[in-house]
């Protein structure tokens, strides 16, 4: 099932359900919509959580962890010495697209 | 307005009488039945992923297990982990901190700590801890020593995360007891640090 | 920097108006009725009858302002009755009358 593995660079796709006008859930952060990553690890598949919290019939998602450079995510201007730091997010396989 | 407002708005506690009442009735979920969930919930407790972290420092192939399955070395120790999210460990090392946060909700590793903590769940802790990690951990007075990165980990699907922190120095000749009874919940969510 | 307007407002990672805001670090007990709301949340989901997905989005369905507003396990309270109700395992009818009744007191 995982088509993505450790390494691989990953672009999280630029999408916003919650604007559609309908009831979502959605467990991919606003922050990281739109922005690249390298994926850690993969860690599974799951029943998608979009589906579970409408008691629907749930599609099978595989899940990864991703790395972003934290200051890509919010270039608040810090010192040179948190240059390093990351965000590491559990997002699902068909909100990954390859980078 | 679909109508349930009324209803919707009412007190959470007649609220919970109310659907507990009726749910009662029904046959779907008793008193007893409550009451015993309680008191299992009321067991869980940082208590229990102290033992982990406290084994894993003190034995390598158990480290090796945590880091290589939380779940499995949870049950090891005897945690119920049945039915549970699937536990995973971050290991901190003397160049990487992990901070574990749930921005959009307030997903926490109930079986081997417990509930989660107030500050956890604040919009404040939630808003920050991506954004300004080094901010959010200076709330608890930590810092940490230069060269040093950290890697926030937001809890957003399946899994639920630990940190096992670096033992600290001059705990060589303490036991495992000894070594869990300085492990807090802060320490294993990664915005303190144990110190002996 | 400014937040994205299309952000859901439960999705709070990096909220500029909270950048500022102090974090409570101190301990607060839960209360009698938080336990029980967090037991039977337990509950309806061992039972099948309600996932936490479902209430997480129950929760997500209040409106801003309620939602800061209300504790933590009053937001659960509110999604598990939205949820009871939609799903047609309590009516509406029968939980009016319900809360017409005088508190039991647990």
């Amino acid at each position: 099932m995982s088509t993505l593995g450790p390494g691989d660079r990953v672009r999280v796709r630029d999408d916003w359900p919650e604007t559609g006008g309908m009831p979502v859930h959605v467990r991919t952060p606003h922050y990281v919509r739109g922005q690249e990553g390298t994926v850690l690890r993969a860690l599974g598949a799951f029943p998608d959580p979009a589906d579970l919290a409408f008691a629907r019939p749930a599609a099978t998602r595989a899940l990864y962890h991703v790395i972003f450079a934290q200051r890509a995510l919010w270039p608040d201007g810090r010192p040179d010495e948190e240059a390093s730091d990351e965000v590491l997010v559990e997002l699902y396989e068909h909100w990954l697209e390859r980078a | 307005m679909d109508g349930i407002d009324d209803i919707l708005t009412a007190d959470g506690a007649r609220l919970y009488e109310a659907v507990t009442a009726l749910l009662a009735c029904r046959g779907l979920i008793t008193a007893a039945e409550i009451d015993a969930r309680v008191r299992a919930t009321d067991a869980a407790s940082p208590a229990q992923g102290a033992r982990m972290v406290a084994r894993a420092w003190s034995d390598p192939a158990y480290r090796v297990r945590l880091l290589g399955d939380g779940t499995r070395a949870a049950e090891e120790m005897g945690i119920p982990m049945r039915g549970l999210p699937p536990l995973g460990v971050l290991e901190n090392t003397p160049h990487l901190h992990h901070l574990v946060v749930c921005t959009l909700c307030s997903c926490y590793p109930r079986a081997v700590l417990g509930y989660p903590p107030f500050w956890f769940k604040s919009a404040a802790y939630r808003a920050r801890a991506v954004r300004d990690p080094r901010g959010t951990i200076a709330e608890w007075r930590t810092t940490l020593p230069a060269g040093t990165h950290i890697r926030v980990v937001d809890s957003t699907a399946d899994y639920r995360w630990m940190v096992l922190p670096l033992r600290p120095d001059d705990t060589e000749d303490w036991d495992e007891a000894r070594l869990a009874a300085i492990v807090r919940d802060t320490d294993m969510i990664g915005v303190t640090v144990p110190t002996a | 920097m400014e937040d994205d307007p299309r952000r859901a407002h439960h999705d709070m990672g990096g909220v500029s108006r909270l950048a500022c805001r102090a974090i409570d670090t101190g301990p607060h007990a839960l209360t009698d009725f938080d336990k029980r709301v967090d037991a039977l949340r337990q509950l309806l989901g061992a039972k099948g009858i309600m996932s936490v997905d479902e209430l997480r989005r129950g929760i997500e369905a209040i409106d801003e302002p309620t939602y800061h507003r209300l504790g933590y396990y009053e937001r659960w309270m509110r999604s598990i009755a939205d949820n009871l109700l939609a799903r047609g395992v309590v009516t509406a009818d029968e939980l009016r009358a319900a809360l017409g009744a005088p508190a039991s007191g647990a």
